[in-house]
C-alpha cells in the first residue's frame, strides 16, 4: 500500500453544475407546461361550450330557413356530409392504397418502379390540404366541368388519405416475418394466395389500425372541402350532385359569423368533430392495443 | 491514488426480483480482482452497484453498504454523479461517443469536470490515449470519429475516456468479449499497467484471462433456481485455480458445471 | 404528382395571362376587376414569416416537451402522456381556428398593447396599432399545432439513443443534463431538425385556422402586432368564394406555388433524415 493519503474521498460536483442541471430541468417542466396550457384551454372550450348547445335538435336539424340572428338550427347536414364524404373517400383509398402498399412490399421490393412510387407517396404525403383541394378543382370541376359536389371533397381527402394508408399499410406488412411466407411457398402455395391468406391476415390488426388514423385524420380537414363541396344550409343526401356541407367546414363557416348565436353553433360543431375524431382515434389504438404483442 | 472497497451485506433488486443477495468483500487498492460465475449469476449487477449505475435502471434499487475508503457511497448525502466520476466503468459492448471524434471522446470526461486550457487538455487526452496503448494508431486521425475504429481500437478509445478523468476505481464489465485475441491481449497488457494507478475490478467468461491478469478472484453462482446470486468464495487468484475450497467453484472452473 | 402540377397551371395559365400587374412584383390581389392585378409577394411573405415565428415558437418549447417524456417524466405518465401528445396532433385545425378567433383574439389584445407601449420603438413591435388579428396570434395559432407533431417525432429520437451511450455518459459522472447534452441532443439532432421542417410544411400549408385570424390585408411589414397580415393559404380560403374564372386561376397559381415552397421543404427534410441513416448505420 502506498503512503500517500487522499484528499476526502468523495467530492460534491460544483455548485455551477448542479444549478445548471436545475436549471435545465426547470425549463423542461416550464415547456411541458407551456405546452399543455393551450391544449387544454382547447380542449376545455370545446367541451363546456360544446355540450351547451349539442343536443338533439343541433343533431337533427340543418340550417335551412334559419334567420342569421336566429339561434336554432344544427348540423345534421354537415354530419351526413362529412359521413359520406369520408365513407367515399375512403372506398377510393383504401383499396389503391393497400394494393399500391402491397406491391411496394410483395412485389416490387426496391425495383425502380418500386422506387419510383415510393417516392411519390412521400411527396404526396408532403401535400397541403388546401392543394389537394385546388387540384380537384382544377382537374375534376375546372377542366372536366363536373358540378361541386360531396364526391368531389370525397377525392380531395383521398389525394391526402391515400399516402397515409400505403405507408402504414407498407410498415405493417414489412413487420410479418419472412419465414411465414417462406413456410407458405414450401407447402407449394402460389404467390397471391399466400398473401390474401397468409400476409395479410398476419397484418390484419396493425392495417386497420393505420386506417382508422388516415381516416380520422380526413375526417377533420376543412380546405379541401371549402374549395370543393362548397357551401350549403340544406340536407343534401346525394354526395355526387350538388353542394354539400362538411361538418369541419360547418365549424368555419358558423365560426366566421359575426353573431354569438352562430359561434354557439361552431363550437357544438366541433365538438362533434372531435368526438367524431377522437372516437376513432381511440377505435384504432384498441384494436393496435387488443392484438399487441404485449397481450399475447 | 487507489483505494479500499469494502462492500457489507449488499443485496439488490430489479422491481420485485432479488438478483444478488448478501455480498459482502474487501477490495484492495492497486489490484485487480476478477469476477466469475455462470451467466444470470448477478456479477453485472453486482458490479453496477460498486458505482451506482445499477440505479439508473427504472424499478432498480440496492440495500446495504458500499465504503470507499470508508466513506459509504449510498449515504443519503452522496450524489451517484460524484460517485461515478471517481469509480469509471468500461462496458462489455465499446461505446465510444458516435457523434464525437476521438480528441472529444477522450475529452468528454473532463468537458463535464470544469474548464480545463486547450494544451492542459491536449496533455491529458494524449496521456490518456498512452495509457490506454492507443496513442500511436491514432495520434494522427484524433478528430475523425470515434466510431470508425476498430472494435478492440473502440474498447481501448473507452478505456482512455474512462482513465482521463482520472478516477480511483475502473470497473470492466466483460470488456474483451466482443474482441479478438490480439485486441484482448492488449487489453490484458493495459490492464496491468493500469494496476499501479487504480483498483481495477473486472468481470470475465475467460478463465485463463481471469487467471492471467487479476490477484483475486471472486466465485459467484446461483443459490438456487429463481434464487437470487450470491458469492460463494472470494480467494487469491492462484488459490482459486488451484484448490478452491468450495466444490462448486472447482466444479465450475474445471468446466464440470452445467 | 405530376398531373397536379399540370393542371393547376393549365388552369392557372389564362388567369396570368389577363393580370395586368406583375405576379412576382405586385403587391394587391384584385384579379375580379375588369383590369385583374395580382401578385404573390405579399402572400409568400405573410406564409413565411407566419411559419418561421411559429417555428421558433414551437421547436424549443417542443423538444422541451420531448425531453420531459423522455427523460424526466416518470414512466408510467411518460407512456400516458405519450398517448395525449399523438391524439392532440389529431384535432383538425379548425378546431385551433375556432378557439383562435374567440379566445386568443380578444385575449393577447392586452398584451399586445403592452409591447406596444415599451417595446414600440423595436421595428419588429411597431405600427400605428396592435390588435388580435395579426401575424404573432397567427404564429402563436400555428406554434400550438404544430407541437404535438415536432414533439412526438422528436420524442421518438430521443428514445431511440441507445441505451449504452447514455450509460457511458453516466458512467463519467455526468449529470441529467449533461447526459442530455453529450448522448442524446447530438445524436437526436438531424431528427429534430427533420421533424422542424415537417412542422414548417405544415405550417405553411395551414389554411383553415389563420384564414379565421389573418385580416386579409395586402403589404410586406415586419411589424408582427400590427393588425395586418395574411398568407397563400389563408387567401384561398378567404377569397375562393367570390372569385370569378380570372379570380380562380390566380388562387390557383397561388396554390401553385405554395406546393412549390412546401415540396422543398419537405424534400429538405426527407434529405436530412436519409443522411441520419446513413450516419447511425456506420456508426451501430
Ligand atoms: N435490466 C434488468 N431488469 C430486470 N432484471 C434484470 C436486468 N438486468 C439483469 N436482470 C436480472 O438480474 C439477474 C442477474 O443479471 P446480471 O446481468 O447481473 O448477470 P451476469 O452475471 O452479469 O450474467 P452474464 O454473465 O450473462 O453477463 C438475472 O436474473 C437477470 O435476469
Ligand atoms: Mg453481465
Amino acid at each position: 500500500m502506498t503512503a500517500i493519503q487522499h484528499a476526502p474521498a468523495i467530492r460534491r460536483i460544483s455548485t455551477g453544475r448542479r444549478v445548471k442541471d436545475k436549471i435545465v430541468q426547470g425549463l423542461v417542466y416550464l415547456s411541458f407546461a407551456i405546452a399543455v396550457v393551450p391544449l387544454l384551454s382547447v380542449l376545455w372550450l370545446v367541451l363546456s361550450n360544446g355540450f351547451a348547445r349539442l343536443n338533439m335538435e343541433f343533431l337533427t336539424h340543418s340550417m335551412r330557413n334559419i334567420g342569421a340572428r336566429d339561434a336554432g338550427g344544427g348540423a345534421y347536414h354537415a354530419i351526413i356530409g362529412t359521413l359520406e364524404q369520408v365513407l367515399l373517400s375512403s372506398v377510393i383509398s383504401i383499396p389503391v392504397g393497400l394494393l399500391t402498399a402491397i406491391y411496394l412490399v410483395e412485389y416490387g421490393r426496391g425495383g425502380r418502379l418500386s422506387r419510383a412510387i415510393s417516392f411519390f407517396v412521400d411527396v404526396m404525403t408532403g401535400i397541403p390540404s388546401v392543394v389537394s383541394g385546388l387540384f380537384i378543382l382544377a382537374f375534376w370541376i375546372l377542366a372536366l366541368g363536373m358540378p361541386f359536389s360531396g364526391f368531389a371533397g370525397a377525392l380531395a381527402l383521398s389525394i391526402l388519405m391515400m399516402p397515409t394508408v400505403v405507408r402504414s399499410a407498407e410498415e405493417m406488412l414489412l413487420l410479418v416475418p419472412n419465414d411465414l411466407r417462406e413456410a407458405s411457398y414450401a407447402l407449394g402455395v402460389p404467390k397471391w394466395r399466400t398473401i390474401v391468406k397468409v400476409v395479410l391476415p398476419t397484418a390484419f390488426t396493425g392495417i386497420v389500425t393505420g386506417i382508422m388514423l388516415a381516416i380520422a385524420r380526413v375526417a377533420g380537414e376543412t380546405a379541401p372541402l371549402l374549395l370543393t363541396v362548397f357551401f350549403t344550409d340544406s340536407i343534401n343526401t346525394d354526395p355526387f350532385d350538388g353542394p354539400q356541407m362538411g361538418l369541419p367546414l360547418y365549424v368555419f363557416d358558423q365560426s366566421r359569423r359575426p353573431t354569438d348565436v352562430a359561434i354557439d353553433r361552431a363550437w357544438a360543431g366541433a365538438l362533434t368533430l372531435i368526438l367524431i375524431v377522437m372516437l376513432l382515434n381511440l377505435v384504432a389504438r384498441l384494436i393496435g392495443w387488443w392484438r399487441s404483442p404485449a397481450r399475447r | 491514488m487507489s483505494q479500499q472497497i469494502q462492500v457489507s451485506s449488499l443485496d439488490a433488486y430489479y422491481g420485485k426480483h432479488k438478483a444478488i443477495e448478501d455480498i459482502s468483500m474487501t477490495i484492495e487498492p492497486q489490484s485487480i480482482t476478477a469476477f466469475i460465475g455462470p451467466s444470470g449469476c448477478g456479477k453485472s449487477t453486482f458490479l453496477r452497484t460498486l458505482n451506482r449505475m445499477h440505479e439508473v435502471i427504472p424499478g432498480a434499487r440496492v440495500e446495504g453498504k458500499v465504503l470507499l475508503d470508508g466513506e459509504d457511497l449510498y449515504a443519503a448525502d452522496v450524489e451517484p454523479v460524484s460517485v461515478r466520476r471517481m469509480i469509471g466503468m468500461v462496458f462489455q459492448r465499446p461505446n465510444p461517443f458516435p457523434t464525437m471524434s476521438i480528441y472529444e471522446n477522450v475529452a468528454a470526461g473532463l468537458k463535464l469536470n470544469g474548464r480545463y486550457a486547450r494544451s492542459e487538455m491536449d496533455d491529458i487526452v494524449e496521456t490518456s490515449l498512452k495509457g490506454s496503448n492507443l496513442w500511436n494508431e491514432v495520434k494522427d486521425r484524433l478528430n475523425k470519429p470515434g466510431a470508425g475504429l476498430s472494435g478492440g481500437q473502440q474498447q481501448r478509445l473507452c478505456i482512455a475516456r474512462a482513465i482521463a478523468v482520472k478516477p480511483e476505481v475502473l470497473l470492466m464489465d466483460e470488456p474483451c468479449s466482443a474482441l479478438d485475441p490480439i485486441s484482448t491481449l492488449a487489453i490484458e497488457d493495459l490492464m496491468s499497467e493500469l494496476k499501479n494507478q487504480f483498483t481495477i475490478i473486472i468481470v470475465t467468461h475467460n478463465m485463463q484471462q481471469a487467471a492471467r491478469v487479476s490477484d483475486r478472484t471472486a466465485f459467484f453462482n446461483l443459490a438456487g433456481q429463481g434464487q437470487p446470486g450470491r458469492v460463494i468464495e472470494m480467494d487469491d487468484t492462484s488459490r482459486i485455480f488451484t484448490n478452491p475450497s468450495q466444490k462448486a467453484t472447482e466444479d465450475y472452473i474445471t468446466g464440470r458445471f452445467g | 404528382m405530376a398531373a397536379i402540377a399540370v393542371f393547376l397551371i393549365v388552369e392557372a395559365v389564362p388567369a396570368l395571362q389577363a393580370n395586368q400587374g406583375s405576379f412576382l412584383g405586385t403587391l394587391t390581389w384584385t384579379p375580379n376587376n375588369t383590369e385583374p392585378s395580382f401578385g404573390i409577394a405579399a402572400l409568400a411573405f405573410g406564409t413565411l414569416l407566419s411559419s418561421l415565428l411559429a417555428l421558433v415558437m414551437a421547436v424549443p418549447v417542443a423538444v422541451g416537451v420531448a425531453l420531459f417524456i423522455s427523460h424526466y417524466a416518470p414512466r408510467r405518465l411518460a407512456g400516458v402522456l405519450g398517448y395525449v401528445i399523438d391524439l392532440l396532433a389529431a384535432v383538425p385545425s379548425v378546431i385551433y381556428g375556432l378557439w383562435g378567433v374567440i379566445f386568443l383574439v380578444p385575449l393577447v389584445q392586452g398584451p399586445y398593447e403592452f409591447i406596444h407601449e415599451y417595446l414600440g420603438f423595436i421595428p419588429l413591435f411597431g405600427g400605428d396599432s396592435v390588435g388580435g388579428h395579426s401575424i404573432m396570434t397567427a404564429s402563436i395559432i400555428l406554434a400550438i399545432m404544430i407541437l404535438p407533431i415536432i414533439a412526438a417525432i422528436s420524442r421518438e429520437v430521443f428514445l431511440q439513443v441507445p441505451r449504452m451511450h447514455e450509460e457511458a455518459a453516466l458512467a463519467l459522472g455526468a449529470t441529467r443534463w449533461e447526459v442530455i447534452k453529450t448522448a442524446v441532443l447530438p445524436f437526436g439532432r438531424p431528427g429534430v431538425i427533420s421533424a422542424s421542417m415537417l412542422g414548417l410544411g405544415r405550417a405553411m400549408g395551414e389554411t383553415i385556422a389563420v384564414a379565421l385570424i389573418f385580416p386579409a390585408t395586402f403589404g410586406i411589414s415586419f411589424q408582427i402586432l400590427a393588425p395586418e397580415g395574411n398568407s397563400i393559404a389563408a387567401n384561398i380560403a378567404n377569397g375562393f368564394a367570390e372569385a370569378g374564372p380570372i379570380g380562380r386561376g390566380a388562387l390557383i397559381a397561388s396554390g401553385l406555388v405554395l406546393f412549390i415552397i412546401t415540396l422543398l421543404v419537405n424534400t429538405a427534410a426527407r434529405l436530412i433524415v436519409a443522411r441520419r441513416k446513413e450516419f447511425s448505420g456506420a456508426a451501430a
